[in-house]
């Protein structure tokens, strides 16, 4: 199920790659509101798809209030994210369906780490400053080691986006590099923080600068800009990974996140996905989504489709 | 291993169909069997035939359908006529209210309407859902609007009467819209006709008009092939017609209807371009391929179907294109995941084929993904043909199916005298995201709808309909009204006349000298005027004839009053070129076209009493109205210097976020006949106009009175009107006409003559589908504000481009 795929090493920066990128909004409108009118996915067709996407999970909790008791609650819900009896019926039982990784802040890793013993489930830490990324530089690095050596397997760091906004690419490419460096073995998510970067072309620029840096997932969001994953700033980055993907041969993800709460979003993110960069980002080394109550939705539209009545929030396990 | 599990490892598509419950339920409750909707039942044909239609997804037949004769055809015109006065007679807002009802109506029954328009044309269940039922609601909706305001803002048009309508199958219920609506809306009463592949939406809207109690005869459906449509565009007793679909038929419809003073449009084929430059975003340009030729797998008459990208880009884009094709899905029409249906028939099929297969044997190369296609069905593959060029076969026919042809441009000039190297002119998509060299490109090609970063948009506000030989006449819009209306002093011309001599229009002897007995000679001799030798007026230079004949214009009297040239096929075929060379004028500005307008005022007034000894000279009028004549020419040159720069055309307010402009462009060279009445002010009313506007001119004056004419072109001279503009061959009026309408570089041709040349000049015009505008013989006064000037004039001098701008950034 998780096909191994060659890391990504980066390149050098390449100044020409992106000169050359246009982005024309209402295009991109135009294909993401047809996308999901153009497929349909229905019936056990549709009840593998949503299971597929609750592997894709990074089940996520970034919360100034969280304590360890929640987190150790989520990661049980990590672990067994739908009910079993539901599985059964499914035919996939056997399948040890879980999410894909569960995100947490730096001083939760630990608590993370501890509950998620005996999965393979890696913790993913946000750090370098998360959200703002406004932290002294320095700090910013030792943050990212300070999450590996918790147990962070997969780091989510956001950029500076001064650097995007004053096309300061140099300066945005020495920054993801160096954040990589610091990740060492651990899977580096690059939050673009789509929301601020003002157009779309930017955000094109952006994600191709990261991906030459080095980056293993680009991702849309923090979950707190005032706009997050939206389907229009999802195409342009898919498109970027598969323009970087034809220059180079690496693969490199695609993590939307913030605000995708039910599963007829998430199928519109995997349809997007299918159709713009082929089935291997439908699985989880190549597709995330950075969601906190989608899981929910999923479960109970699973549940639907077992019993073929519509399910209550209250008969699903809470994580 | 479950299918859930299956399908959690392989992350396939499944099948997702619409069900077609109520579709087959609304067949089965007419026992599959629909006779015509005339007077607002339904009645059993007259003929007694019926045909089968059926869903070329599957080949099954779905139903029977009355296949009309004439009689029925005369039942329908009989019903919408004997509707028309009272419907007519309604206000506007009792009309609107009936238009809102349908609209609403159409939205109702949305899911009904979409279904068994897939099912019986084949297209994806999306397009039928989002695009096309849609469509038609907002086309009435937008058009309720209308009735509501026709008596403030259309004051001084009446309807054109009981419409004959012929639509296609590729947007039966789309179409269908198109044409009811606006005809509905300003008073008329319609009898349409279905394609025969695709009869069941328009039955089905029958009912929906029944529904919301509009008056019976209103709208007629009647059902039928081919000698059904003949049966229709030949109806004595229709006022218009209205046609959509290929230009050959078009070509008939326009030769039937000739001289019979009904009016026409026609919405025909295309081979637009889509002309992606290197600095476009590529990625939303591939989209838009797929939007523009696999969009109603390619049936679609403004399909992007010749594919010019910048040669500097084009390998990796054709790459890129190549990628997409291989996840275009094909297949059930009905399955909510499908991007191409079904071909809407077997023939149709075949045709596609044959073309593709003529494309391979000339050379081209040919793609086509390994799509899987349903074992039964009418199915086509998405293809792409590359080394291609303008001169093969696939790049200049209509392949109307899913097809693309490509080639290479190398600057922007080379990638516009492409695009319009074609007898079409319906569309164009331009990609690039340099604003300045987009817009640009817009206003050089010749189509009547221009997609900037975008393809196939289409709205009820924004008039569609084509340039050239892609037809005349927009759907939609303030602009498409006037297709249903006419000014309302004028009455439906009735044409009779008596056939010349052995079919013989358009032929004479060349002029020569009058007999000796009983004609005076000219006034020269000692200490009289100088002999004066009228010449042809070509590209600006006073022209001999070049047949070196001359012909006599007599005084009131029967007496010489003065020679002029007698023009031949060569001199007109010279001005046609040097028309063609003055291109440039529209190029102008507005300012300084009225400023050489206003100075041929000026020029006129100084020589005012000369011009009105000669009209005195010729007509034997009084000097009074001679005097009357001239001033209301100077007046009428100064109407149009103020509309050189007022009818630029308007925003359309369509759905688009963005700006959608309305330009109304020149036609191009405008071929015009004088008539014998007001000499000089017919003259002035015609070309003033014209070149007002930027058309330039071949005009041949009244036959009968030409020196008014004559004596103008000195006035041209020192006006400053670039050489070119107007041209003036005097001769004999329909020998001149009849090169000018079968020129094929002419591209309208506006003919006030007698019935018989109207006739002709319609039914040759046919050749290149050159606009016309005659008068069947009917003289208007000239004189009156109404009849000899103002929207009318410009209307004809113009046709409308519609430029869609979408914005975002």
């Amino acid at each position: 199920m998780n096909h191994p795929i060659e890391r990504n090493p980066g390149t050098t920066l390449h100044l020409d790659w992106i000169e050359d990128l246009r982005v024309n909004r209402s295009a991109v409108e135009r294909r993401t509101s047809t996308i999901p009118a153009r497929r349909s996915v229905k019936k056990d067709w549709q009840a593998a798809w949503l299971l597929r996407a609750i592997t894709c999970i990074d089940l996520t909790t970034l919360s100034g209030d969280d304590t360890p008791g929640n987190v150790r609650r989520l990661c049980a819900k990590a672990r067994q994210p739908v009910r079993q009896d539901i599985l059964d019926a499914l035919g996939v039982g056997d399948k040890k369906i879980t999410v894909a990784a569960v995100c947490v802040y730096h001083m939760r890793v630990p608590d993370a780490v501890a509950a998620l013993q005996g999965t393979n489930i890696p913790v993913a830490a946000v750090s370098t400053g998360f959200p703002a990324g406004l932290n002294p530089f320095k700090q910013r690095v030792e943050e990212i080691r300070q999450s590996v050596a918790a147990g962070a397997r997969e780091i989510d760091i956001v950029i500076t986006r001064e650097h995007v906004l004053l096309e300061r690419w140099d300066r945005l490419y020495d920054e993801v590099r160096q954040f990589r460096e610091a990740c060492g073995e651990a899977h580096m998510k690059t939050i673009l923080a789509t929301g601020e970067l003002g157009t779309l072309t930017n955000v094109a620029k952006a994600s191709m600068v990261c991906m030459m840096a080095g980056a293993d997932f680009i991702k849309t969001s923090t979950g707190k800009e005032s706009v997050n994953a939206t389907l229009e700033v999802g195409l342009v980055m898919a498109r970027m990974i598969r323009e970087y993907r034809d220059r180079t041969g690496y693969k490199v993800g695609f993590k939307p996140a913030g605000g995708i709460r039910t599963a007829k979003q998430a199928m519109a993110w995997q349809i997007l996905m299918k159709e713009e960069l082929g089935d291997e980002w439908l699985f989880p080394h190549l597709f995330r989504f950075g969601a906190s109550t989608l899981l929910t939705d999923l479960e109970r539209q699973l549940s639907h489709h077992v019993t073929g009545r519509y399910a209550a929030a209250h008969h699903m396990p809470m994580g | 291993m479950s299918r859930v599990a299956e399908v959690f490892e392989s992350m396939t598509y499944g099948p997702a169909p619409e069900a077609p419950d109520a579709a087959y339920a609304w067949l089965d409750e007419h026992e599959r069997k629909f006779g015509l909707f005339i007077n607002g039942r339904w009645v059993e044909p007259k003929s007694k035939k019926f045909y089968d239609t059926s869903n070329p997804a599957t080949g099954e037949p779905l139903a029977q359908i009355a296949d009309a004769g004439r009689s029925d055809v005369d039942a329908a015109v009989k019903a919408a006529r004997a509707a028309f006065p009272a419907w007519s007679a309604l206000s506007g807002h009792a009309r609107a209210r009936y238009l809102y009802a349908i609209a609403r109506h159409i939205q109702k029954h949305h899911r009904l309407l979409a279904v068994l328009e897939t099912l019986d044309n084949g297209k994806p269940i999306r397009e039928s859902r989002d695009i096309d039922v849609p469509l038609v609601a907002r086309h009435f909706y937008y058009h309720a609007g209308w009735a509501q305001l026709q008596e403030t803002e259309l004051a001084g048009y009446a309807p054109v009467g009981v419409v004959g309508q012929v639509i296609p199958w590729n947007f039966p219920l789309l179409m269908l819209a198109w044409k009811i609506a606006p005809a509905i809306a300003m008073g008329n009463t319609v009898v349409l006709k279905p394609a025969p592949y695709t009869p069941l939406t328009a039955l089905l809207f029958a009912e929906i008009c029944h529904e919301v109690g509009l008056p019976p005869g209103v709208v007629n459906i009647v059902t039928g092939g081919d000698k059904t449509g003949a049966a229709i565009t030949e109806h004595p007793d229709l006022d218009k017609i209205a046609f959509t679909g290929s230009t050959g038929v078009g070509r008939i419809i326009r030769r039937v209807t000739a001289g019979t003073g009904k009016r026409l449009s026609l919405e025909l084929g295309g081979k637009s371009p889509f002309i992606v430059f290197a600095d476009a975003d590529q990625d939303a340009a591939i989209e838009g391929i797929v939007d523009a030729i696999w969009f109603n797998q390619g049936q679609v008459c403004c399909a992007g179907s010749r594919l010019l990208v910048q040669e500097s880009i084009a390998e990796r884009f054709l790459e890129k294109l190549r990628r997409r094709m291989a996840t275009l899905r094909v297949g059930d029409p009905l399955d909510k995941g499908v991007d191409i249906g079904a071909i809407v028939d077997p023939i149709q099929c075949q045709t596609i084929d044959r073309w593709v297969q003529t494309g391979i044997a000339e050379g081209a190369h040919i793609y086509q993904p390994d799509t899987p296609l349903p074992e039964r069905g009418c199915w086509y593959p998405p293809t792409l043909l590359t080394n291609v060029d303008p001169a093969s076969t696939v790049a200049q026919e209509e392949i109307f199916g899913p097809v693309l042809v490509a080639m290479t441009f190398r600057t922007p000039k080379e990638a516009v005298a492409l695009a319009n190297n074609t007898r079409y002119g319906l569309a164009a998509s331009i990609w690039s995201e340099n604003i300045n060299l987009a817009l640009d490109i817009a206003q050089q090609v010749k189509a009547g709808s221009v997609w900037v970063n975008s393809t196939n948009l289409f709205d009820a506000a924004s008039g569609f309909g084509g340039y050239r030989e892609s037809g005349f006449g927009r759907e939609g819009g303030k602009e498409g009204l006037f297709e249903y209306l006419r000014p309302a002093w004028e009455e439906r011309p009735r044409p009779q006349w008596e056939p010349s001599s052995g079919g013989k229009w358009g032929v004479a002897i060349p002029g020569r000298p009058l007999p000796v007995n009983g004609h005076g000679p000219l006034a020269n001799g000692p200490l009289g005027t100088i002999d004066r030798t009228p010449k042809l007026f070509i590209g600006g230079k006073q022209k001999r004839p070049d047949g070196a004949y001359t012909r006599p214009v007599l005084g009131p009297g029967g007496e010489l009053v003065g020679q002029v040239a007698d023009g031949n096929r060569k001199d007109i075929r010279d001005a046609v070129e040097a028309a063609r060379k003055a291109e440039g004028w529209a190029g102008k500005t507005g300012h300084a076209r009225a400023q050489i307008l206003y100075y041929i005022a000026e020029n006129l007034s100084a020589r005012g009493e000369e011009f009105a000894e000669r009209i005195v000279a010729m007509t034997g009028r009084s000097d009074e109205s001679a005097l009357a004549e001239v001033g209301k020419s100077i007046s009428r040159l100064f109407t149009y210097a103020a509309w050189a720069d007022k009818y630029g055309g308007q925003v359309q307010e369509t759905t688009l976020r963005g700006i959608v402009l309305g330009l109304n462009e020149p036609i191009g060279v405008v071929g015009i006949a004088c008539p014998d009445e007001y000499p000089l002010l017919a003259f002035v009313s015609l070309v003033a106009p014209a070149i007002a506007r930027g058309n330039t001119v071949v005009a041949i004056p009244s036959e009968r009175y030409p020196l008014s004419a004559t004596d103008f072109y000195q006035i041209l001279e020192t006006s400053d009107v670039p050489g070119g503009v107007v041209n003036i061959v005097t001769g004999v009026r329909d020998v001149l006409t009849k090169t000018l309408v079968e020129h094929d570089d002419v591209d309208a041709m506006w003919y006030f003559g007698s019935a018989e040349g109207s006739c002709y000049v319609e039914q040759l015009s046919a050749g290149n589908m050159k606009r016309t505008w005659v008068n069947y013989g009917l003289p208007r006064d000239w004189m009156d504000e109404a009849q000899g000037a103002g929207h009318e004039f410009l209307r004809e001098a113009t046709q409308l481009k519609n430029i869609w701008v979408p914005t975002g950034e």
